[in-house]
């Protein structure tokens, strides 16, 4: 890998930073919203399914110019920048890390919530016939019980924001070092027909998603043996 | 609605509303000690009596109090974690995450090792329940029977003042049962715990109960001692064609010359074949109704071992030409009751009223192997082979189960009761004539 | 199965739709680059009211069109914004040689919603700014054109941590308009509505010349409504249209 040059370097460790904290915030974010959702008996729960779902189906342009206005100096991202002097989250690691977690979120809340789902009322109602509190309970019995779909969905979310193109593309600004992803650095070889390195980068792309695919099915086998 | 006086020593319960489609309207005042059965047909409400009792079904208007106690009354509700109660579930639901010991230590106080005159200890529990060799196994290499009792230990561990068993066995085939019962009528014999056994299966409950709540359509129909319910003729487990009373005993003398035991019951003794058992041990006895028969004078001569004075309490029509009479024993009526089905054709051929003093001719009584039962002496596995040894050599006497009206109760057999059949002795004597 | 032969029969049909010359009508698909998309319906609907032969178009960047088209996009006639890769799609065999020539020539603004914050260079001087967008300058002419303008006015360095790139004309377009950038580079054409905020015409001497050239590929040879395509795109016709966007022609810059 010694013919690529620095700059590339700097997407490749950018992009696994940005996958790496949206991994983590989505975990934290996910992880209530997939048990509620699991939970839930309400009919509007499956409405809030559905929003977060819709970034499977939109075209991330769509939710791209969303988010664009939405970061932007007249919406709350404004707002937001404002507290530490700045115009707008659009263009910052900040945004792109908001726009990642908005766009793989639902890579993440359905495998947790059907793991929860799989879990069924039972174990919790042996635990609270032990004396658990709903919070022990939850720790202790749900999250360990559903630890395959923590991590399917932990993987998922990561190659996702690791793939994502179209949104860091039309809220990024291209900044080195800041929002210029591997995806982007892909695409700007490919405008400026240098192929050598979008080929050497497209082969690690290749190689990173077939690790991630057989990373998630070794962890369906094994977790269907652990659990008759 | 009214609350109740809150009793000591009692556990009173008042559970009205409905959950989906389901109304349930039962209250009950049982005795804080012994095992409670719950009884009736599958869709009775037995189950949802103890997962009210759990807190895991709020009725709003309930009221639920344990030993003086209040769980729940128009003013609070004690979430399930909050009330100390141990329940074991139909299916043994661990926690397959956690290997046995952890499932055993989920809910048990941190220095539950040492077990003392009001807890109980680990090693008290997996010796009891003899999970010595399990507990480093994942749950899903256990056996049925192996993860029922471990569901079991595993809610003593967490040291309830209440222990609710929702049909504990009825998820097990026969075998399996038959590895688990001897566990939990040691567990009756050790623990002063109270405990709820919810069941359909009335050989079940003739094993282990001393209390009874019989349950029809969301509604209690009866509750109180065992016996009472058993012999209450208003009530349809007399009118079954199984029915039976429940006798606790005592051991009185050992012949073993003829193999005999002496057993004292309220009213009266009993011999019966057994192996030999010390003075003074307690053995819960099963009299069916249709082993007893009614005679005016003593026979003189007669292979029926048991005729013992009794006094006629009540009759009762049981369909065609059989009526049911409870008996009460003793010249002065006031000793343990039986019930003997007779044909209505004898009990006018005999000229028998109420209030008349007669003799009951006992002829067979099954032995309960008991909490103090040969079956039960060795500890753990050894318990097991033990029991299937003394299963092996005596015939199982087969008992359906009540013909309770709508009642889903499966074919059952009993193998737990050993049944000892009429003898071809003679009496030696005839007991005190009235 | 009838949805196969219907399939075959559509094929068939549109094959010789496509190859027959004989026919008034024809059509053909045009990639045009984003910059040149409301020029570019304009000129089609004025095409097919004249020819009645039909211009199909597609928008993009030049770089992505080129790319498709050395691996085998079907277009016949390829509307550039530069002039080096119709250059080299010559030279790579792919168009026909001597077809390409420079039908606009683009006009770099400098623009902002906000009325008078744009007055000349010395905004850019000033630099009282937190984000320029630009377009990526690797893959489009006008980026490279704000490149080249910044680096002739000798504040490039100074700018570079405040550029932020779109990735076509449009995405640096939507940047500035949102507001999320206050100020940025972006092509004449773009201000087509009416007169907003403040705008800065970069004079052409900060600038080279941004040349959007056509070229008509070798599988547009045998197309008439491809050649007649590129023939009308020369016509004093078209090039009202062009003018009227804001593009200056090839001779007049």
């Amino acid at each position: 890998m010694s013919g690529l040059p620095p700059e590339l370097w700097q997407s490749v460790w950018l992009t696994v930073e940005l996958a790496a904290i949206t991994t983590v915030i989505l975990l934290v974010v996910a992880t209530p919203l997939a048990w509620w959702l699991a939970r839930s008996k309400a009919c509007w729960a499956e409405a809030i399914a559905t929003v977060i779902a819709l970034p499977l189906v939109l075209p991330p342009t769509v939710l791209g110019f969303y988010l664009l206005v939405t970061l932007g100096p007249n919406g709350p991202g404004g707002s937001i920048a404002s507290l530490w002097g700045g115009r707008t989250l659009a263009f910052t690691f900040e945004g792109l890390v908001i726009g990642s977690v908005l766009y793989s979120m639902p890579f993440v809340v359905q495998p947790i919530r059907n793991a929860f789902a799989a879990i069924g009322d039972r174990p919790l109602e042996v635990a609270a016939t032990l004396r658990a509190s709903p919070r022990r309970a939850f720790w202790t019995v749900a999250v360990p019980q559903a630890r395959p779909g923590f991590l399917t969905g932990a993987v998922l979310g990561f190659a996702h924001t690791v793939g994502e193109f179209g949104l860091v593309l039309m809220i990024g600004g291209n900044i080195p070092g800041q929002t210029k992803v591997l995806s982007v650095a892909i695409f700007d070889y490919v405008e400026a027909s240098r192929w050598h390195e979008a080929n050497i980068l497209a082969g690690g792309m290749v190689i990173f998603a077939f690790a991630v695919i057989l990373t998630m099915t070794l962890i369906e086998k094994r977790s269907a043996v652990v659990r008759p | 609605m009214k609350r109740p006086a809150i009793e000591p020593g009692t556990i009173q319960a008042a559970f009205r509303g409905s959950l989906g489609h389901f109304s349930l309207d039962a209250s009950f005042v049982v005795p804080a000690r012994g095992v409670t059965a719950i009884f009736g047909a599958s869709g009775s409400g037995k189950t949802t009596v103890a997962r009210c009792l759990a807190g895991l079904h709020y009725l709003p208007g309930s009221f639920c109090a344990i030993d003086g106690e209040i769980w729940q009354d128009e003013a609070a509700f004690r979430k399930t974690h909050q009330r100390p109660i141990g329940y074991v579930f139909q299916e043994a639901s661990l926690f397959s995450h956690l290997t046995v010991k952890r499932n055993l230590l989920y809910g048990a106080p941190k220095d539950v090792q040492a077990s003392s005159q009001d807890s109980i200890g680990y090693d008290e529990v997996i010796e009891l329940l003899g999970l010595v060799q399990l507990l480093d196994r994942s749950p899903h290499k256990l056996s049925g029977g192996e993860r029922q009792r471990v569901a079991i230990g595993r809610a003593l561990l967490s040291q309830p003042r209440l222990l609710l068993m929702d049909e504990p066995l009825s998820a097990l085939d026969r075998p399996t049962k038959n590895e688990i019962l001897p566990f939990l009528e040691r567990l009756h014999a050790r623990l002063s715990l109270p405990v709820f056994y919810i069941s359909h299966d009335m050989s079940e409950i003739e094993r282990l109960a001393d209390h009874l709540v019989l349950m029809q359509h969301g509604h209690v129909v009866g509750a109180g001692p065992l016996q009472v319910l058993q012999g209450d003729p208003s009530l349809p487990l007399a009118a079954a064609r199984e029915a039976a009373i429940s006798l606790d005993a005592t051991a009185e003398h050992y012949d073993p010359a003829y193999g005999l035991v002496t057993l004292r019951v309220s009213g009266g003794r009993l011999l019966v074949p057994a192996p030999r058992v010390a003075a003074g041990k307690r053995q819960r006895l099963r009299i069916a109704a249709s082993d007893v028969s009614i005679a005016r004078a003593a026979p003189d001569a007669s292979s029926i071992l048991n005729v013992l004075p009794a006094r006629i309490v009540s009759k009762s029509p049981l369909g065609p030409g059989e009526v049911i009479v409870v008996l009460a024993l003793g010249a002065d009526g006031r000793g343990a009751q039986l019930l003997a089905r007779i044909t209505l054709r004898s009990w006018d051929q005999l000229g028998l009223v109420e209030a008349m003093n007669v003799f009951a001719q006992v002829k067979g009584v099954s032995l309960v192997p008991g909490p103090d039962g040969a079956a039960s002496e060795a500890a753990g596995p050894d318990a097991i082979a033990a029991l299937d040894k003394f299963l092996d050599g005596i015939s199982f006497a087969s008992s359906k189960a009540m013909a309770l009206p709508k009642s889903h109760a499966r074919q059952i057999k009993s193998p737990g009761v050993r049944r000892c059949s009429e003898l071809e002795t003679s009496f030696p004597h005839s007991p005190s004539s009235a | 199965m009838r949805f196969s032969k219907s399939v075959r029969l559509a094929a068939a049909i549109a094959t010789w739709v496509l190859t027959s010359t004989n026919l008034p009508a024809a059509q053909t698909n045009v990639a045009v680059a984003a910059n040149f998309t409301e020029v570019a319906k304009e000129i089609a609907a004025a095409f097919k009211a004249k020819t009645s032969h039909e211009a199909v178009l597609s928008f993009g960047s030049s770089g992505q069109f080129y790319t498709q088209i050395t691996q085998g996009a079907p277009f016949q006639v390829f509307l550039s914004a530069d002039d080096a890769r119709p250059k080299k799609l010559v030279d790579d065999g792919l168009a026909v040689p001597g077809s390409n020539f420079t039908y606009a020539i683009g006009k770099l603004v400098l623009w902002s919603k906000t009325p008078g914050l744009v007055k000349g260079e010395e905004t850019l001087k000033a630099a009282s700014f937190a984000k320029l967008a630009i377009i990526n300058p690797v893959a489009a002419p006008y980026g490279a054109a704000a490149v080249e303008t910044m680096k002739f006015l000798k504040i490039y360095d100074a700018l570079k941590p405040k550029i932020v790139e779109g990735a076509t004309v449009v995405q640096a377009f939507q940047f500035v308009e949102t507001g999320n950038a206050e100020l940025g580079f972006i092509a004449l054409s773009q201000l087509t509505g009416p007169e907003t905020g403040s705008r800065w015409l970069v004079p052409q001497e900060l600038y080279s010349p941004i040349r959007q050239d056509a070229v008509l590929l070798k599988t547009g040879a045998p197309n008439e409504a491809a050649t007649s395509f590129i023939a009308f795109l020369r016509s004093p016709e078209a090039r009202v249209i062009i003018e009227k966007y804001g593009y200056v022609l090839d001779g007049q810059s």
